[in-house]
């Protein structure tokens, strides 16, 4: 246990991608088996116990400590988890257990503990671990890891440990089980890769590079077919059936992420289909009265933790076909694009359900002509779908379906974004490479009556600007703090002093989280205007003009 | 009847009326005895100042040879009469020259610890228990969340990381008197015996450490050595997220402090390896050493005072915060 603690208590430190990989690599290598498997396991949420919950804990302490000593450590720590780890009484001598449990051990001891048992399963463990142990322990069991690391960044740790790629491991991962035994072989040359048996497997997706209109230019349009980029979740389901018969349906996320849980009503959909099984790339939209919606109105369903029925009804969830990977136990990855493309039409049009359909093709015989398709989405045949469109995609037709970034094969050519002049009005250090520079940035619009006008947060940036520039923001913020808040500097603004950032973002959603109401969506950094006065800056008044044009048009 | 402490809060601090002089005060007194070297107890301007050989030579390295008027050596365990009553000084065990400020008048015993730790630590004389009716302690760890870790396993983290990470550099961040030199001494203890770089802040204390006999191996300066991929560099906690450190390889951001204990606090202030490595008592070594101490009345000074006062009331003893205002330097959570 004190070896995957360590390792997860790093992590949440660590703000590097690189050095994360590093932590997870190193600990896979010289952690032994099994403990490293379930340490695999906890690391990719494969691992969950059913009665473990804070109110447990919570109990447990309030039974071992004065309630009082309980609440000002807990007011001043503010995590549950961390709070109790750190005040579990133990005898001075047990402090850093020589013979701490295993991470086996605790998994083991966790899962045959019934609801009653588990209060003091659970006691005894924490009295054998130290305080790192104990808060891993805890994390572990309350499902709240919040360490920065993703199933998928563990899955590249992985694929580094045994030279392979992390698509390699994603192709056979759905069909291994904590504590990975075969995959840790594999890996390590031991033994053949193992073979996976799940009638449902995920396939790495395969993704596009952004382009411009000068590479577009390189390129012969007869090579290419077009899309709509749907600004929905890339989505794949995977149906396929058990020896028993058992039809068995996930959809998952582009990174493997199995999130059929929130989507019932997709789910109920693909079992109705007349296949055994196949294996379809898409997007996931909400669709109402046969008009896709933003993604603002995506978001709103995303939102809610509980998936009721009438969260259903009125966010009714889609799919909008691009690709099939797999129909009825054949592999369709190795074949050109724009023969899967006509296995796909004949799917959808045999399939017949309504929460289904084709992503339509745009057609073009130059750049030209799909450049004024990509100004004008609606007048080019998205019709009233146009505001869930946020560019166009390239594939090549002789493209194979390849998982990853490949290059040459698919292009998105996403339309112009939008741009918006604000004021500097925060900064914050960065982490990492950036850390001793000021790189996230603040910024607001006008807002208020012409006289009493006062700038308002709108959103923050730290990406968009290059070396130099970031330099010289850095001496910029330095020079012109006004305020200091732990490590946020506030900058001078104002009508007669400030500095002005032109911001580029994809589009604008409702938000309750932001004082102004509105949230950029990808806001970056797209010019500095050294040379504007920062009371030329836009009004808020702007940002709200784009989210109700966007909501008329749904 | 309840026994005497001869204390009382002032505006200048805390005052003994019966020899008429202050502990620690925080502005210019005509007599002050001062418990350690850290700038938040040991301030410059007042007419006569009393304390250690080694707590005199840190002010003077700070503050310059004229920082008071009158500055007397006091040795521990050696008693002074002032006033009405008897004062000696008995180590403390938080830095080196740190002492404890034991008052005996009739009938009375007043221990003002000063701040302390329990830990042994080889840059300084290790705490001293006495026997007091009242004690005056510090909290800055007053909180039972804060037990310190074992200091030697946590040089190893660092240690571990130096392994993991041999091409970045490793910035640790750490006070500049006494924590900084505790440091050097306890990695040397671990049989790390590259040569340790320094900050320029930290030079001349460190020097003076090295004078004193204390053993601490290969020191340099971090200015004008390189991008020092794969070394320790020591460095006032702030400079570890300043200017200063672009000029080092991929720096790893650690800060030594009993702060780090709580994950959250080393997280906004950006710290990727964190070091439990504290001068003061963990809630643990607090209460032990309140209740070994047998006093009747307990006094708690700066920090986090609510719990262990709530702690001790329930044990039936006679406990109260005295809320004393401009103290914790060494340990405050730094404006970067």
């Amino acid at each position: 246990m004190n070896r995957f603690a360590s390792l997860l208590d790093r992590l949440q430190h660590e703000p590097s991608r690189l050095a994360k990989l590093r932590l997870m690599t190193d600990y896979f290598r010289t952690t032994a088996d099994p403990d490293r498997g379930y340490g695999l396991a906890a690391l990719t949420g494969a691992l969950s116990f059913k009665y473990a919950k804070p109110g447990l804990v919570k109990a447990l302490i309030v039974s071992r400590i004065d309630p009082v000593l309980f609440e000002l450590s807990y007011d001043y720590v503010g995590d549950l988890s961390e709070t109790v780890a750190l005040l579990w009484p133990v005898e001075a001598s047990a402090r850093g257990a020589d013979h701490p449990a295993s991470l086996t051990e605790v998994v083991r001891r966790l899962a045959e503990s019934g609801k009653i048992d588990l209060p003091r399963v659970l006691a005894e463990l924490l009295d054998g671990l130290d305080e790192t142990g104990r808060w891993a322990l805890l994390k572990l069991i309350t499902g709240a890891m919040r360490i920065g690391a993703s199933a998928r960044l563990a899955k590249q740790a992985l694929a580094d440990l045994g030279g392979k790629s992390a698509n390699d491991i994603e192709d056979i991962w759905h069909g291994l089980k904590p504590p990975y035994l075969d995959l840790f072989a594999w890996l390590e040359g031991r033994e053949p890769r193992p073979v996976t048996n799940d009638p449902a497997p995920f396939s790495p997706a395969m993704l596009a590079h952004a382009i411009t209109e000068e590479e577009l230019a390189e390129l012969n349009p007869h090579d290419f077919r077009a899309e709509w980029k749907w600004d929905g979740i890339r989505v794949q389901a995977a149906v396929g059936e058990r020896r028993s018969g058992d039809k068995i349906i996930r959809l998952f996320s582009r990174t493997g992420e199995d999130i059929s849980g929130a989507f019932p009503d997709l789910v109920a959909m693909f079992a109705e289909l007349p296949y055994r099984a196949f294996s379809l790339d898409g997007e996931l939209l909400i669709r109402r009265d046969g008009v896709v919606q933003s993604f603002g109105v995506l978001q709103q369903r995303l939102n809610r933790k509980k998936v009721s029925a009438s969260l259903l009804a009125e966010y009714p969830a889609h799919i909008r076909a691009y690709d099939l990977l797999s129909f009825e136990g054949e592999d369709l990855r190795a074949l050109p694009f724009v023969e899967r493309r006509g296995r796909l039409e004949t799917f959808v049009a045999r399939a017949g359900a309504a929460r289904l359909d084709l992503s339509p093709q745009i057609d073009f015989a130059t750049w030209d002509r799909l450049a004024a398709a990509r100004r004008d989405p609606a007048s080019a045949g998205a019709g009233a779908d146009a505001t869930a469109v946020e560019g166009v995609m390239l594939k090549r037709a002789e493209s194979i379906y390849v998982p990853g970034r490949p290059k040459g094969l698919w292009y998105k050519w996403k339309r112009d974004p939008f741009t918006i002049d604000a004021v500097l009005m925060y900064a914050q250090r960065g982490h990492g490479k950036r850390s001793s520079f000021y790189s996230d940035f603040t910024f607001g619009l006008w807002q208020g009556q012409t006289e009493r006008d006062e700038l308002v947060p709108v959103g923050k940036a730290y990406f968009g600007f290059t070396d130099e520039e970031l330099r010289r923001l850095d001496r910029y913020v330095r020079t012109n703090t006004s305020e200091r808040y732990g490590p946020v500097r506030e900058v001078a603004h104002g009508k007669d002093e400030g500095l002005v950032l032109e911001i580029a973002f994809d589009g604008v959603n409702r938000s309750g989280r932001h004082k102004s109401g509105v949230a950029m969506r990808f806001p970056r950094i797209n010019r500095i205007r050294w040379d504007k006065p920062s009371r030329e800056a836009d009004r808020l008044e702007t940002l709200e003009a784009l989210l109700k044009e966007d909501e008329r048009m749904s | 009847m309840q026994a005497a402490t001869f204390l009382a809060l002032r505006p200048q601090g805390l005052y003994c009326e019966a020899g008429d002089f202050y502990i620690d005060p925080l502005r210019s007194v005509p007599r002050a005895l001062i418990t350690h070297g850290h700038s938040d107890h040991a301030r410059a301007g007042h007419d006569k100042v009393l304390a250690t050989r080694d707590t005199l030579a840190v002010m003077a390295l700070r503050y310059g040879a004229e920082f008071a008027h009158e500055a007397q050596v006091v040795e521990y365990g050696e008693e002074l009469r002032i006033g009405d009553v008897a004062v000696s000084l008995h180590p403390a065990g938080h830095v080196l020259g740190s002492a404890q400020i034991l008052i005996r008048g009739p009938g009375a015993r007043t221990v003002v610890s000063g701040d302390y730790k329990r830990e042994p630590d080889p840059t300084c004389a290790p705490f001293e228990l006495i026997a007091c009716d009242t004690f005056v302690s510090e909290a800055t760890f007053g909180l039972p969340v804060f037990r310190h870790s074992n200091a030697a396993g946590e040089i190893e983290k660092l240690l571990a990381s130096l392994r993991l990470f041999p091409e970045r550099a490793h910035l640790v961040g750490a006070y500049t008197f006494g924590k900084a030199q505790r440091l050097i001494a306890l990695l040397r203890q671990k049989g790390y015996d590259r040569p340790v770089f320094l900050h320029g802040a930290l030079e001349k204390l460190t020097d003076y450490y090295v004078r004193r006999g204390i053993a601490l191996g290969d020191i340099r300066k971090a200015a004008g050595a390189g991008d020092l991929a794969g070394e320790i560099v020591l460095c006032p906690p702030t400079a570890v997220s300043d200017i200063w450190s672009r000029k080092f390889a991929d720096p790893v951001t650690s800060f030594a402090s009993g702060w780090m204990r709580v994950r959250a606090r080393a997280r906004q202030s950006g710290i990727e390896l964190p070091l439990v490595i504290s001068d003061h008592a963990d809630w643990d070594a607090l209460c032990t050493t309140i209740s070994e101490t047998g006093c009747s009345k307990l006094l708690v000074t700066h920090g986090e005072a609510d719990a262990l006062v709530h702690c001790f009331k329930n044990r039936g003893i006679d406990a109260e915060p005295l809320h004393m205002l401009g103290y914790g330097e060494d340990e405050a959570p730094e404006e970067t």
